[in-house]
């Protein structure tokens, strides 16, 4: 019970906030009296019924976002900092994805049609790979040659779009292509017969994966270590710079997915703007998580949430009618707020604000007793 | 004796240098040297006016690399700066054209104040929720650069604004352009000497006397002594009695109103008025440079010299892409990422090599050695 009471406090800060967005979307759907925000239904075309909704479009398209935040709070709480390049490492995987994917690489075409299973599984490995790579690139610097994360990783902030756009443009000779085809609809979007989106089935696969990584061994502790006290955790017989390469790897792998899973979705790759600014909002997932940004104890489950948070916060005001270009001003004020009252000042003054309301309570039943 | 103290003296001025001042040093070189093999090897080098053309259009890097350079060495990053530039350009924009003030000279002085104040809001917001909140920066200015991007978009209603072809900033511009005729271009035809002369533009001036005052603030004041001294340790700073959350306002501030200047120099400079896409990854670019020229993300070190260095470096190398004939987009980020590449990885090294930074290199001892401090 102290334990559940114990996690439950860590993620007090992600639970109110996305309490309170829910909160909001219910007041607004009490005052304009249309339930459409909460509703849930059942959409049937030729392709299958679908759940459709709100509260589901939250949790599908949050995936690609959650999936990376895991990987952006681990490599934070390993190295201290965070790693900049992932929208680009991600056009990346996605452009080999979609290399691997192609049936005939002799014809050019802007739209990619009648692909076959081998090739998507092989897809989906390479894809997993090339991200591995490029990730340990990064590892490699931060943890050879210790230079900042930010730093390291803006290398391949500034130029990793360039060379997913080369490599695509020399195997296809586009630099943009349509992905129609119903295994890609599958993995995307849904599985005919299936009602739930299949995004949600690999965060969850995901996280029971890391769930299990975790459970098993001891790399959330040799993290935690090298994140609090690098020095010490070396005396103590951990090779900071496997944990910190290690780190990236997982990373690598969560960016090679969230790649798939929002290319797929999308049904179209552009390597210009595949997963555009989703380092900075996984960032802000991990941050929304009450995770320190500087490194040291984790929760994967505030990152989760935070991410979440985000996506409930679009979605809302999408179903404000708010544009998308104006949303950045309104989800800039939301940020801010969330962060003031996370920051240690405030913190601190609500706990002491609290004990002194305990205080004179007590101190007037004592006098009542008296 | 006589022959050895040369070298001793030699040796201990060579140590006696700080980090910052041997990575300005270096990267200082690599700006002459980089430029030097391109006026060898380019035909269009030899002119001065590429020179010029550098510090023309990238005076607005030079100043937001100043700006990044004032955070950096107190231990803190700003990524706000581009959506300030582009919030400031939209509103100088609107300001001109709808403010209905006739005198050229008022008009241009009010602008210019629209534009320091817009940048210094932003930094006083964003420093004191840093400072005096103790919230981390990055998401703080991440969160500054939403709102300016979002309140760009919201003022406009999404269109861009520009200015009326009679506008009398054009005016302004040609007047107060330095023209340089002894480094210019000669041209005769038909018996006549045309003289095409070299044009130094006034937003230069205004970037290299921002270099050069806040390279003397930072030196030489009480303000630029206590940044160091946060930025080293900011525990230390504390008990010497520094006020640490002041100082760290005042760069946020600082920065601010540079970011504000950088969108008036912008905007004046290309005339281009209010555009909701402006300013995309200058923030990056800025970041970059500062690195280049020798500031570390982790505070304590850095100049603002080496940062002038570094924006001068990422222009050339710009300028030399597009003179090569490579003109697609996508060479021009791949030279920026292995340029950036090659600095970071030279910094770690030399750092290394020297023993004296907080970066070491594992391999040579055949081992992971302990970080130090």
């Amino acid at each position: 019970m102290k334990k559940i009471k114990n996690s439950l406090g860590a993620l007090t800060m992600p639970l109110v906030a996305l309490g309170v967005l829910l909160l909001f979307n219910l007041i607004r759907c009490i005052v304009t009296g249309s339930w459409s925000f909460y509703e849930i239904s059942i959409a049937t075309d030729e392709k299958g019924s679908v759940l459709t909704g709100n509260l589901i479009s939250i949790i599908d398209s949050a995936s690609a976002l959650v999936i990376l935040a895991m990987g952006m709070t681990l490599v934070t709480a390993a190295c201290g900092g965070q790693d900049i390049s992932v929208g680009a490492v991600g056009a990346i995987a996605g452009a080999f994805f979609v290399i691997m994917m192609h049936p005939q690489k002799e014809v050019q075409m802007s739209t990619l049609t009648s692909v076959a299973w081998p090739n998507v599984i092989l897809g989906v490995v390479v894809a997993i790979i090339a991200a591995v790579i490029f990730c340990l690139f990064n590892g490699v610097l931060v943890a050879y040659f210790k230079i900042q994360p930010m730093i390291a990783t803006l290398i391949l902030f500034s130029c990793g779009r360039s060379i997913a756009y080369y490599f695509l443009y020399q195997a296809l000779g586009v630099g943009s292509i349509k992905l129609d085809d119903p295994i890609i609809f599958a993995i995307g979007k849904t599985i005919p017969g299936v009602p739930i989106p299949t995004s949600i089935f690999v965060v969850i696969l995901v996280g029971l994966l890391m769930w299990l990584i975790f459970k098993r061994t001891n790399l959330r502790l040799y993290t935690q270590a090298v994140g609090i006290n690098q020095k010490a955790a070396q005396l103590n017989g951990i090779n900071p710079v496997m944990v910190k390469l290690l780190s990236f790897v997982m990373l690598g792998v969560c960016v090679a997915v969230a790649a798939i899973v929002k290319s797929t979705s999308l049904s179209t790759l552009t390597t210009k703007s595949l997963m555009d600014s989703f380092e900075m909002d996984a960032i802000l997932a991990v941050a929304i998580g009450a995770n320190n940004l500087g490194g040291g104890k984790f929760r994967l489950g505030g990152s989760i949430l935070g991410a979440y948070t985000i996506q409930t916060l679009t979605t809302t005001l999408n179903a404000m009618e708010v544009s998308s270009d104006s949303m950045k001003f309104y989800k800039a004020i939301v940020i801010i707020v969330i962060m003031v009252a996370g920051s240690p000042v405030v913190r601190n003054w609500i706990v002491s604000l609290g004990n002194k309301i305990k205080m004179t309570t007590r101190a007037a039943r004592v006098k009542e007793v008296e | 004796m006589t022959t050895i103290q040369p070298d001793l003296r030699k040796k201990k001025r060579f140590e006696r240098l700080t980090d910052a001042q041997l990575l300005t040093i270096i990267s200082g070189t690599i700006f002459v040297v980089m430029y030097l093999i391109a006026v060898l090897s380019i035909e269009e080098f030899k002119k001065p006016q590429v020179l010029f053309d550098i510090t023309n259009y990238y005076s607005y890097l030079i100043i937001i690399a100043c700006a990044l350079t004032i955070v950096m060495v107190g231990g803190g990053i700003n990524i706000s700066v581009g959506g300030v530039i582009c919030l400031t350009c939209m509103v100088c924009t609107m300001f001109m054209k709808d403010s209905g003030i006739e005198d050229p000279t008022l008009l241009l002085w009010a602008t210019f104040g629209v534009a320091i104040a817009i940048g210094a809001a932003f930094g006083a917001f964003q420093g004191a929720l840093i400072s005096f909140l103790e919230i981390q920066p990055f998401i703080i200015t991440l969160g500054g650069m939403f709102l300016a991007r979002g309140l760009t978009t919201i003022l406009s209603g999404g269109k861009n604004v520009t200015l009326p072809d009679d506008n009398p900033f054009a005016k302004w511009m040609a007047e107060l352009e330095i023209k340089i005729p002894e480094l210019g271009t000669q041209r005769i035809r038909k018996g006549k000497v045309f003289i095409n002369p070299a044009v130094l533009n006034w937003v230069t001036i205004i970037a290299i006397a921002v270099v050069v005052i806040i390279y003397l603030v930072m030196r030489f004041t009480k303000f630029g002594r206590n940044t160091y001294a946060i930025g080293g340790n900011q525990q230390s700073a504390q008990m010497l009695g520094i006020n640490v959350k002041q100082t760290r306002f005042n760069t946020y501030l600082l920065s601010g109103v540079l970011s504000g200047l950088a969108g008036f120099v912008f905007m004046m400079f290309n005339g281009a008025g209010g555009k909701t896409g402006i300013g995309l990854r200058f923030e990056m670019d800025a970041i970059a440079a500062s690195i280049i020229g020798g500031t570390l993300l982790s505070g304590g070190v850095g100049n603002v010299i080496g940062s002038f260095f570094g924006a001068m470096i990422l222009g050339t190398l710009q300028k030399i892409i597009w003179f090569s004939g490579l003109q697609e987009a996508y060479w021009q980020d791949m030279a920026n990422g292995v340029m950036l590449g090659i600095f970071i990885v030279m910094q770690s090294v030399v750092l290394g090599v020297r023993g004296k930074g907080k970066i070491s290199l594992p391999f040579a001892k055949g081992k992971a050695s302990l970080e130090k401090g």
